[in-house]
């Protein structure tokens, strides 16, 4: 059980009396972001308040402290993931980490060689591949969508054959919020040979993530869809593919010695994706965020994201108004559209009502060719939100068709 | 038509209005029309305006796409208001349009119908809205007038 008047007592977010200004706060837009607890803030200001110095390089105690820091959160976010400490690569976000994998990819593509991705990515795991691809001259294939917008085992036999080298997918959407079966389509994809890359953004901050239990092949996330800073995610590979894998981004840290002559040798894995001084406050943080999750428990959020979308769902059902694209998901995400209003107006009436959600396509452009809409209003929920929070959003829905109220009244 | 910003009701039928029935809604494919495609990241809108210049006049604009309530309107309006008008008369009535979402002193005889959109600087994120079509008329201007460089 979550108890959220004690939970949004970490969050300082919060600490006006849960308003933003002159309006109450029901932020609902945590697919886009998520609010960070003190516990995070206080570990990245430790970094500069108390060890500011560069880490892998110094000879004096103070360095050697950030080296200690570094490696000990580093530690803690493998543990958080089931990974080994030298599986786990920091980046800037998810994008740069799907950018990495599938540039690194690229030596094992040949023309006509498939990757299969599916109509409800994000752009960060369709663009790098689209790109690859070109490239490459590989060829995109899409699982094709059950009538609610699933990904089913039996859907992505259909486009599985012996030319594909990798299946790319979100383990969770970040527009309908169903939940893969990941084990089962890893499962598949291994059969026929080939690479597994899950795009983790929107399920690590709500799902236990096990990548050894997974058994993915990689897998990428942000760190601040997870309370975590903002500016950094996380590259996690099995060590062997990220042995053979060639780095993006060269530079400092990331070799071991070069010569003139253009010989370079570079460091083991994790290190050799890593060029460039590191976000190392950002490390620190994210390990408060993992350890502070973990404290929260993925079977509470779970439970109280799940109960909280049931009540927003059997609301705006009741409301009459709306259309929802995805009742029955998993993930505490809806996403509707109310009746002859634009998800823009919808959002920015919304809006007026301290029930802050995002209107677009959500970053996955694709889609609203299967959901045959041009925009959608998305609300998505963690586990600081309440009752009252959906309580706003059902009654701010009822109202919505009364958009332009919100510059006349 | 003269109102004033202190009649909302009617500030709200005009919005409606021309939201619900926008007003030359309509593709040419025309070469001799400027066409320019308005669309971001950051909004929905994916507007297409198409500007028709002979001799310093904006002989006539049409315009095409999807928007929210509030471009689709301005965009409607906008058109109405720059047809037969010259170039530099446009100008100056994006100028005080401009104005008017900033919130500064303007000129309401100018603007007619459009003033109905004084208010809506209430949510600064929409004001990208309201001028959505205006940015485009300035680029059609701006490409209308590399023609004659």
């Amino acid at each position: 059980m979550i108890d959220v008047k004690k939970i949004r007592q970490d969050f300082p977010m919060y600490r006006k009396d849960s308003k933003y200004g002159n309006l109450p706060l029901h932020y609902l837009d945590n697919a886009a972001t998520s609010f960070k607890p003190y516990s995070v803030i206080k570990a990245v200001d430790h970094y500069y308040e108390d060890i500011s110095a560069n880490a892998h390089r110094g000879d004096y105690p103070l360095a050697h402290d950030v080296d200690v820091a570094f490696e000990g959160s580093s530690n803690i976010i493998a543990k958080f993931m089931n990974a080994d400490p030298k599986e786990v690569c920091f980046t800037a976000g998810d994008s740069m980490g799907m950018n990495q994998v599938a540039y690194g990819l690229m030596p094992i593509l040949k023309e006509g060689d498939e990757i299969v991705l599916s109509f409800e990515e994000h752009a960060s795991n369709v663009l790098p591949w689209f790109k690859v691809a070109k490239l490459t001259k590989a060829v995109i294939k899409y699982v094709p969508l059950t009538k609610e917008g699933r990904i089913t085992p039996e859907n992505l036999k259909k486009v599985l054959s012996p030319r594909t080298k990798i299946v790319s997918l979100a383990i969770v959407s970040n527009v309908l919020g169903y939940l893969l079966p990941i084990k089962e389509l890893v499962k598949l994809t291994h059969e026929v040979g080939a690479l597994f890359v899950a795009d983790a953004a929107q399920s690590i901050g709500h799902l236990k993530t096990d990548v050894k239990d997974l058994d993915v092949d990689f897998l990428c996330f942000s760190s601040h869809k997870m309370c975590g800073p903002m500016g950094l995610g996380v590259m996690y590979g099995k060590y062997d593919l990220l042995d053979k894998m060639e780095p993006v981004f060269s530079g400092g840290e990331m070799n071991a010695r070069f010569n003139s002559c253009g010989m370079v040798s570079l460091e083991e894995p994790p290190l050799k994706f890593e060029a460039g001084t590191q976000n190392i406050p950002g490390v620190m943080g994210l390990a408060a965020a993992c350890q502070y999750l973990e404290q929260v428990g993925f079977d509470n959020i779970d439970a109280h994201e799940r109960h909280l979308k049931q009540m927003a769902v059997e609301g705006l059902k009741k409301n009459g108004n709306a259309v929802i694209y995805n009742p029955d998901s998993e993930a505490g995400i809806i996403t509707f559209n109310i009746n002859k209003v634009f998800a823009q107006d919808a959002a920015s009436y919304l809006a007026s009502k301290g029930v802050f959600v995002r209107s677009g396509q959500h970053c996955a452009k694709i889609l609203p060719e299967f959901l045959n809409t041009q925009a959608t209003v998305r609300a998505s929920l963690y586990f600081y939100n309440d009752e009252d929070d959906i309580k706003a959003l059902i009654e701010a829905c009822k109202h919505a068709e009364d958009f332009l109220d919100v510059f006349f009244n | 038509m003269s109102f004033s910003i202190n009649d909302p009701a009617l500030m709200r039928e005009i919005i409606m209005d021309n939201y619900q029935n926008p007003r030359n809604f309509e593709k040419v494919d025309d070469p001799k029309y400027i066409t320019i495609h308005m669309d971001s990241a950051s909004c929905i809108d994916d507007i297409y305006i198409q500007v028709l210049v002979k001799d310093g006049i904006i002989s006539d604009c049409k315009w095409h796409g999807k928007g929210c309530a509030i471009s689709t309107a301005s965009t409607s309006i906008m058109t109405e208001m720059i047809k037969g008008q010259s170039v530099s008369k446009a100008m100056q009535m994006m100028d005080e349009f401009n104005k008017m979402l900033a919130d500064k002193p303007y000129d309401e005889n100018i603007l007619g119908d459009a003033i109905c959109f004084a208010t809506v600087n209430r949510q600064p994120s929409r004001i990208t809205c309201a001028n959505i079509s205006w940015r485009g008329l300035k680029k059609a201007l701006e490409e209308e007038d590399k023609k004659h460089d």
